[in-house]
């Protein structure tokens, strides 16, 4: 073990870390999976969808943005962790419009996979109908802004990534949009169907057109296992 | 006046150095000129700073005082808080509507008036008031609305109003009753002057010796922040005045910058030899640009007495300025980090912490962000000692509290008490015998019910901002609880999913509740769903913005258990709101099976 590494503990299982690691990033590596939703691997922690929150040496915090440290004590299975991120989840469901049974992402959908995975049937909040307009002006990409969960993954993605800067937010509150660089819709922008940006979208608000239904409904991402999975594989001692 | 947009913004740009920092700055700028910053300005001013426009949206979208779209040539804002109400202002509202012909929200068909409600506007102790083109009116009453309608047309072609024409166009002072910290006799750097005569270090020393804390609420140890951000490395280090007070019942920092300015500076500049820091910013709320040139003059007249600039009060290597930034009408700018993003020209979202702002605050520097009254605190304990400031208050918080009062009481305004006075005594003091409950710290504080009116006024009791809204027996608990959570859905800044949606969930479960439709379960689940709000969101606004609900049904639980439903269940949608829209199209009223 060198000199950067040092141990935390994951509910009582101790875990290795490297210098510089989030704790979300020593999770991953260690094969324990902390629910998330905004975080993507390659691209800046947000912090701002507070579905990964653990409680963190006696604090909530997420874990995506919370540098690991020697010693630190997570909280990150509890039941009232896993009720209140169940409840982020349905809050997501509600704000937008997200009708998993016709929806083109339906099973290769974070949102919808963690629903599963946390435990959530239908939602017990009001559904919020916010009748966001669809952007089709993109030759190979169309926007369905009732799907959007405002995670940001796609701002990121075209700032950082893509070196486009195409999306942003408006507004603010719960009247958040995801907004486009450009008067006329993304058709108007430089964006392109195999820009990072159009491929880290979590739900089905970014869908490359004639590419929707390739892999059919009971073949996807997480019709087979719940989402995580791969993560857990990687835990020593676990059967793959 | 020119109209031409592009050449207009080009030099808005150029005043500020093409400074991607002070976007803000060149924003509220074409605001001010065109009334709105449409497509043109925010392509220019995107040109202008090598950004996308995209990014420029993201910011100006966030302030309530920024137009992407022309709205009416005057703006009629009232300030919309419990207090407003209680003192009428939805009889001036429909005063307005009536005369406008418009409803709240509204725009009138030859663009003159725009007519909406806003958050708390500061001004507690006079309300109703309202925010017409940047001037406050206050204590009005439907009579006055003819007259500030003729005065607004006479002087429109545009222009704001003039100050002196409009009626109720005064903010009466609200220092009811000073205590040790706002007796004088002082001067304009009483504690600067006792500061350079010591090291840096010992300033700070005889801060963290007077034991003094943050006076917005949070209580930091201000020695103890001074010194960490003395400590931390940075090119630059900064000194940032909150004066963004927004929490809604609170109105002692627009007392202490409209009548105590020197006292506020001086404090700074004590910060900013403290700290070895050369620049200090305050952070001024939108609401109180009616300041403005007030402290503008004030600032100027301490730069001729060598009070501010290089050499403060003759002191070789301690140069110290400030700069005034003007907010733009949004409640998470108090949050500290919230402040700074908007102090750098972007939106007013908080950021994650680590690191903090004595680190890397203000510019990535290391940055010591103080509320108003914490500085005047900080020049008074200079020129009269530590000693002399713990001499008040009580052993964890020592000195004098500023308590913004107002609502049902004989004599609302400013009060300066010592720390550990009772409930009781300060409603004593405010002539409110009959306190039916106080909100105690604004909406994200805490609603104190007559049982605990003994309990103190001090960090390790009633901790507080100084925000006291006084309701009588007469007001309706529940209807104030709902109005605070609707303060938070306005609030929100939208960046973490807990509160961002959940203010508004909140929202609807308590209007159901209000209403009198919810059931036992109903309640269950909203009381989860605040406990969630509170656990899991990013920042103090999230965190807190569920403590109306949650301290109502600690402290007023029968008020609940009288307005429950009787039912198993009762929809959320009712069957005559469900069919509203197929009624409106029907024009007629389904008909009952029973009929």
């Amino acid at each position: 073990m060198g000199a950067d590494h040092f141990h935390f503990t994951v509910d009582g299982t101790e875990v290795e870390a490297t210098e510089g690691q989030s704790v979300i990033e020593a999770c991953d590596t260690a094969g324990i999976y902390i629910p998330r939703l905004c975080y993507h691997p390659d691209l800046e922690p947000d912090g701002s969808c507070r579905v990964c929150t653990c409680k963190i040496d006696g604090r909530n915090s997420a874990a995506c943005v919370t540098p690991a440290a020697h010693g630190m004590v997570v909280e990150n299975a509890t039941p009232q962790l896993t009720d209140d991120r169940r409840t982020l989840i349905e809050m997501l469901f509600v704000e937008g419009d997200h009708p998993c049974p016709y929806c083109v992402a339906s099973g290769d959908c974070e949102l919808q996979a963690l629903g599963y995975r946390l435990g959530m049937t239908a939602p017990t909040q009001p559904y919020q109908r916010p009748g966001r307009k669809i952007d089709a002006t993109h030759p190979d990409i169309y926007l369905d802004h009732d799907r959007c969960i405002l995670c940001s993954r796609c701002i990121r993605a075209s700032r950082m990534e893509d070196g486009k800067t195409v999306f942003g937010f408006e507004g603010r509150g719960i009247a958040m949009r995801l907004n486009i660089d450009a008067e006329g819709g993304l058709g108007e922008t430089q964006m392109a169907a195999i820009d990072k940006a159009a491929s880290v979208c979590p739900v089905a608000c970014i869908v490359i057109k004639r590419e929707s239904y390739r892999i059919p409904n009971g073949s996807r991402r997480f019709d087979s296992a719940p989402i995580g999975s791969d993560i857990e594989a990687r835990r020593k001692g676990r059967p793959a | 006046m020119t109209r031409d947009v592009p050449s207009v913004v080009e030099g808005f740009v150029k005043d500020v150095a093409a400074d991607r920092s002070r976007l803000l700055d060149i924003v509220e700028a074409v605001q001010h000129r065109f009334g709105h910053v449409d497509d043109e300005a925010v392509q220019a001013i995107a040109t202008g700073l090598g950004l996308h426009r995209v990014e420029v949206e993201d910011m100006l979208s966030f302030y309530a005082f920024f137009d992407r779209a022309p709205r009416g040539r005057s703006r009629i804002r009232l300030s919309k808080t419990p207090i407003s109400f209680m003192k009428g202002a939805h009889a001036v509202a429909h005063a307005f509507e009536a005369a406008l012909g418009i409803a709240m929200g509204g725009t009138t068909a030859d663009g003159a008036f725009t007519l909406q409600w806003t958050s708390d506007i500061g001004m507690a102790d006079q309300e109703p008031s309202a925010l017409i083109n940047g001037v406050i009116l206050t204590g009005l009453t439907p009579e006055d609305v003819p007259d500030i309608l003729a005065t607004l047309t006479k002087s429109s072609a545009g222009g704001p109003a003039p100050h002196a024409l409009l009626p109720k166009a005064t903010v009466r002072p609200g220092l009811v009753q000073p205590g040790a910290i706002l007796t004088g006799p002082f001067a304009a750097a009483d504690g600067t002057r006792a500061a350079i005569a010591l090291s840096p270090d010992r300033v700070i020393e005889e801060i963290t010796a007077s034991k003094l804390r943050g006076r917005g609420g949070a209580g930091f140890p201000t020695g103890m922040k001074w010194r960490f951000t003395r400590k931390a490395v940075g090119h630059d280090h900064y000194v940032v005045c909150n004066a963004d007070e927004g929490e809604p019942g609170t109105f002692k920092d627009r007392v202490l910058l409209s009548e105590f300015p020197d006292l506020v500076f001086d404090g700074m500049t004590v910060a900013g030899y403290a700290l070895g820091a050369r620049h200090g910013l305050v952070y001024l709320r939108g609401e109180y640009a009616y300041l403005w040139d007030h402290l503008q003059h004030v600032l100027k007249t301490r730069r001729a007495q060598g009070l501010l600039g290089d050499r403060v009060c003759g002191r070789d290597g301690f140069d110290f300025d400030i700069r005034i930034q003007l907010g733009a009408g949004a409640y998470i700018c108090g949050e500290e980090s919230a402040l700074l993003e908007s102090l750098e020209g972007k939106r007013g979202a908080p950021r994650d912490r680590p690191p903090f702002p004595t680190e890397r605050g203000y510019l990535q520097q290391p940055t010591a962000i103080d509320n108003v009254e914490t500085f005047a605190c900080a020049a008074r304990i200079m020129a009269k000692g530590a000693a002399w400031f713990t001499g008040y208050g009580t052993t964890e918080s020592s000195g004098t509290k500023l308590m913004s009062v107002s609502g049902d009481c004989a004599r609302p305004g400013v009060y300066e008490v010592p720390f550990g006075i009772t409930v009781n005594a300060l409603l004593d003091l405010v002539g409110a015998a009959d306190a039916a409950f106080v909100q105690m710290s604004g909406p994200s504080g805490q609603a104190v019910a007559p049982k605990d009116f003994g309990r103190r006024i001090a960090y390790e009791d009633l901790s507080t901002g100084g925000s006291t809204m006084i309701f009588g027996p007469q007001r309706d608990v529940l209807a104030v609880a709902l109005q605070f959570t609707d303060f938070f859905v306005d609030e929100s800044c939208g960046y973490c999913t807990p509160c961002r949606v959940g203010t508004t969930l909140l929202k609807q479960g308590m209007e159901k509740i209000v209403a009198g439709r919810a059931t036992l379960g109903d309640i269950a689940a909203i009381e989860a769903l605040a406990q969630t709000v509170a656990r899991m969101s990013r920042c103090g606004l999230g965190q807190t913005a569920p403590n109306p609900i949650l301290t109502t049904l600690q402290n007023f639980p029968e008020l609940y258990e009288a307005r429950l439903s009787p039912a198993a269940f009762e929809p959320l949608v009712t069957l005559h709101d469900a069919l509203r829209e197929a009624v409106e199209v029907q024009g007629r009223e389904p008909v009952s099976e029973e009929a």
